[in-house]
């Protein structure tokens, strides 16, 4: 409210604020992936309410299917109008956050790569233990989040501390055993 | 009769203490408020993921301890909120949005420890007085509720699908989309009436329902870390460094007032589903600035404008427990998931929890007390100390939300496959905070989804079928009302201008922010 006015354009009679960069072409319809995502769900939940054995014991006038099938048609409505929405230039608003850079492109290849380095735990963790493919998790979501400087030395340090201090807290205090591996088999 | 219940609820409290004060119970509370207070202060854990990654420690803990744990946390994260947003200026959590608007002009201009002072006594008052108030109001709440039936808490229910998906964000059809899918993994797993598989796929691990834990961890959590991975601030900005937070006599003079006057807006808009402590925190904001004799200092860094607000979001965070304890309604993203604990111990929280469970409630409620004055003490010398938890490198810090992700997930059943759902679920929240869908009605239709749906057959099977068995108390009635409010909000909006001007200006705030 303190900030010096900008110059107003030629016609300042309906200045509207300066819109967000926006992506143009295709990108700037991705939002109708959502509404294709939501109509999938919606057909799916209905197939699955339609298909459903009835079960001779239903207690009461409703039965299982009912609120499935709400639900689905609920799932299709909104995403034809989310589509309609979209359609008439209507965006969703972006997250932000304290360490959320909004103005630079999303960097998907981050993602994808903490995805897999995610699925890789998600394969390892029974055979090799918690400890060593959580310590895995930590180091490899690091590396791809940027952590360069210190890859090979304070890192995987890092990673296997709070690896092995996690599993003996979850172990001792709450009970919860996670997998040990053969590392812990011979320690 | 109301001289006879404060008297009973006086003697609770007492009770109360006598749970909060053993030795291990402090542990807890002071455990809940130092995690509380840290995460507040690291960028991108907000109390909502915090409790969520804490979730499995339910597995472990008596309900007693976990819940004056979370409590803490959900206060503590308030206090240390502020402390990012009048020092960094780039407020996460929803809360602290408005505390950055003039603490961070106050810090840059070299008054930060005032800012800090500020804002945690007002935290401090706001606790104290809503939590005053929660003692008062929680057993005459749970008393007018106790007999309410099948068809209110669907009412109850329905009202807060609709108004999380109405009062907050800027798109409904949005909210409801986010509701919808909530709703959706709601159903999988076996109907809980006649154990009809639903869309299981045949799939023995579905037919068992995706775990709360590994929604509210997915959606909170990995949704989280992996939008923020996308979108990483590269060289960050540093933190205004700052003394030990104190008040000179002048300060004091124009901070007592609105430190008493944010309770009485914060702790009625937490108790209704609106979202928390973003509007009351906003609405004492103007009203701090109407009242003001120093309003061209508004902007500049107004130190009244970091007290009100500040105090009113503490006492909201009351309000939330007076809803979410005495009906179950959760009315906060912290509220749903705290809600999501008490089902993992098969406590159903409502009129009766102050019955059932009276050294719970009442545990819980004294131990805010002792929380608000160690999370004083601790906030007031140390935020300097504090402060220093900002430099910490990103990636380790997204890093290790993956990782505590990860073992919460795994925890729930030891099964490696839950690993491959939570991040599927994560992905679906990097969908929805790309797209602008709130992250809020879908964890909300999680966990009251399939409840409603058991109330509403209850409800029907009472009536033979009838919908008349839906309204047929004076409460649904009320509650139907209410809805029926909040849907023509946007047509009736138009008539009142002067709202409308305001939310337009707390936008063109936000932006700048």
């Amino acid at each position: 409210m303190s900030t010096p006015e900008t110059p107003p354009p030629a016609d300042a009679s309906a200045a509207p604020p300066p819109p967000a960069e926006r992506p143009t072409g295709l990108r700037a319809y991705s939002e109708l992936g959502v509404c294709a995502l939501l109509l999938a769900v919606g057909v799916l939940v209905l197939v699955d309410a339609v298909t459903m054995e009835t079960v001779a014991s239903v207690r009461g006038p409703v039965g299982p299917r009912t609120v499935p099938l709400i639900v689905g048609i609920a799932l299709l409505v909104v995403a034809v109008l989310l589509a309609v929405d979209v359609l008439r230039g209507g965006r969703g608003e972006a997250e932000g956050g304290e360490d959320v850079d909004l103005s630079e492109p999303g960097d998907w290849r981050t993602v994808a790569l903490l995805a897999g380095v995610f699925l890789a735990f998600a394969a390892l963790i029974d055979p090799l233990g918690f400890p060593l493919s959580g310590a895995l998790l930590f180091w490899g979501s690091a590396y791809a989040l940027g952590s360069r400087t210190h890859t090979l030395t304070r890192d995987p340090l890092i990673a296997a501390g709070l690896s092995v201090a996690t599993y003996v807290v979850f172990h001792t205090l709450l009970g919860v055993q996670l997998p040990g591996g053969p590392l812990m088999g011979v320690v | 009769m109301d001289v006879m219940l404060s008297a009973s609820s006086a003697s609770s409290l007492i009770d109360g203490f006598g749970t909060a004060l053993t030795p291990l119970n402090l542990l807890w509370a002071a455990t809940g408020v130092l995690l509380g207070t840290a995460i507040g202060v690291l960028p991108g854990i907000g109390p909502a993921m915090a409790v969520a990654l804490l979730l499995p420690v339910t597995y472990g803990l008596d309900p007693t301890a976990a819940f004056i744990m979370f409590a803490g946390i959900y206060y503590g994260g308030m206090f240390g909120g502020s402390t990012t947003s009048i020092l960094l200026n780039t407020p996460g959590e929803s809360a602290a949005v408005i505390a950055a608007i003039e603490g961070n002009p106050m810090a840059k201009s070299g008054r930060g420890s005032q800012a800090l002072a500020a804002a945690a006594v007002g935290h401090f008052a706001g606790g104290m007085i809503g939590t005053t108030l929660l003692v008062v109001l929680a057993p005459t709440v749970a008393d007018l509720a106790v007999d309410i039936g099948a068809p209110d808490y669907f009412a109850i229910m329905v009202l807060a699908f609709i108004a999380v998906t109405s009062v907050l964000g800027s798109s409904r059809v949005r909210g409801f989309a986010s509701l919808l899918i909530g709703l959706t993994i709601g159903l999988v797993g076996l109907d809980q009436m006649t154990g009809q598989q639903r869309l299981t796929f045949g799939s023995l691990q579905l037919s068992d329902g995706i775990d709360v834990v590994i929604v509210a961890v997915g959606l909170f959590a990995i949704g989280e870390a992996l939008w923020v991975a996308a979108h990483l601030r590269r060289g960050g900005q540093g933190a205004i460094p700052v003394g030990r937070p104190w008040l000179g006599r002048h300060e004091l003079r124009r901070t007592w007032k609105p430190w008493l006057r944010g309770p009485v807006i914060g702790f009625p808009f937490g108790a209704i589903p609106a979202g928390g402590a973003e509007i009351p925190t906003f609405l004492s904001y103007i009203t701090e600035k109407r009242l003001s004799k120093n309003k061209q200092e508004f902007g500049k860094g107004a130190i009244e404008g970091v007290a009100g607000p500040e105090s009113a979001a503490s006492a909201s965070a009351a309000g939330t427990l007076v809803s979410m304890l005495t009906l179950g309604l959760p009315t906060t993203a912290v509220a749903a998931v705290m809600l999501a604990a008490f089902q993992q111990y098969g406590i159903q929280p409502g009129p009766l929890l102050f019955e059932r469970e009276p050294e719970l409630v009442w545990g819980l409620i004294a131990s805010l007390f002792v929380g608000m004055v160690m999370l004083l003490v601790l906030n007031l010398p140390l935020a300097p100390v504090w402060s220093k938890l900002l430099r910490v490198p990103r990636p380790y810090l997204y890093a290790g939300i993956l990782f505590f992700a990860a073992v919460g997930a795994y925890a729930v059943g030891g099964e490696a496959i839950d690993l491959v759902i939570l991040l599927i679920i994560g992905l679906i929240g990097l969908m929805m905070r790309r797209y602008g869908l709130p992250v809020l009605p879908a964890i909300i239709g999680v966990i009251l989804g399939p409840n409603a749906e058991q109330q509403l057959r209850r409800a029907l099977q009472i009536s033979d079928g009838s919908v008349t068995g839906l309204v047929n108390t004076p409460f649904a009635v009320t509650v139907y009302a209410i809805i029926v409010v909040l849907l023509a909000w946007p047509w009736l909006k138009r008539l009142l201008p002067s709202a409308r001007r305001s939310e337009g200006r707390r936008e063109r705030v936000e932006d700048g922010g």
